[in-house]
């Protein structure tokens, strides 16, 4: 039963992929994108990671669907003959990506890896708190790094010049 | 490594696989500069998994979980630092198509 339920949710996340990159409108890509995370949440928690799950959740299905979306809006809004002439262009150079997943997903199905290599020794501490804190802790430092880093270049390419 | 275990991570990285060619795919198939970001994210949905099939296989789950979480925050960090320069591209340009701004110098 689980596993009828784990092939239906790849099977999903890999449409749900495909479709987000097939689909012509921008807006229903970001909607896609949103989709294809919320699948891959519930994935996450098949895999026994639920904090990362609700990370996932609420960052990427969430936050960076809201900034996709909000980048669209401040975009130009194409008009009905513009949508046609980008459809075509979008087939001409999309409309075997299907074909390639599936034909990927033939070649990786036929080949056989090998899986029965030895794992290594349960770990002594498996608590993604105690971890994050105690073990990883330069992570957390390099992530305040990141995001403060992020919020300069933010502030650099929206300065005003005093020119303007 | 049990039979259970072995079909689970045979499932899972053939999943991830295919959503990582979707991922290339799109990064060099199209020509504007917001469905490339999309592309980005779906790459980086594919590591993700991979991150935590590999921890669930070896049992470290929390240490994937981690990574995991890292991946994430930066994952946004780039597609807001990257969102701005579009906008910015886009407000010199009135477009988001790269072959509008191949021709830029210094």
């Amino acid at each position: 039963m689980v596993l009828i339920l784990n092939i239906i949710l790849l099977v999903l996340f890999v449409v749900g992929a495909v479709w987000t990159m097939m689909t012509t409108r921008l807006l229903h890509s970001a909607v896609g994108l949103a989709f294809t995370s919320a699948v891959l949440t519930v994935l996450m928690f098949q895999l026994d990671s639920p904090l990362a799950a609700v990370f996932e959740l609420s960052v990427c299905a969430g936050l960076v669907s809201a900034i996709f979306i909000s980048t669209i809006m401040l975009t130009k809004r194409v008009t009905a003959e513009e949508l046609i002439v980008q459809r075509k262009i979008r087939l001409a150079s999309f409309w075997f990506l299907p074909i390639v997943v599936v034909a990927a997903a033939i070649v990786l199905s036929l080949i056989h890896i090998p899986v029965d290599f030895k794992l290594p020794e349960p770990p002594v501490e498996n608590n993604v708190k105690n971890i994050m804190w105690n073990l990883r802790h330069l992570d957390l430092m390099g992530q305040i790094a990141i995001l403060l880093t992020g919020v300069f270049g933010v502030v650099t390419l929206f300065k005003e010049s005093k020119h303007d | 490594m049990t039979n259970d275990m072995a079909v689970v991570l045979w499932l899972f990285g053939v999943a991830a696989a295919l959503v990582l060619i979707v991922g290339f795919y799109c990064l060099i198939a199209t020509v504007n500069l917001i469905r490339a970001l999309i592309g980005l994210e779906i790459l980086t949905k594919a590591v993700t998994l991979f991150i935590i099939l590999a921890g669930y296989v070896t049992g470290r789950t929390g240490l994937a979980q981690a990574l995991a979480i890292t991946l994430i925050i930066i994952e946004v960090v780039v597609v807001v630092v990257a969102v701005g320069v579009v906008l910015c591209v886009f407000s010199h340009n009135k477009s988001v198509d790269v072959r509008m701004i191949r021709n830029v110098k210094g």
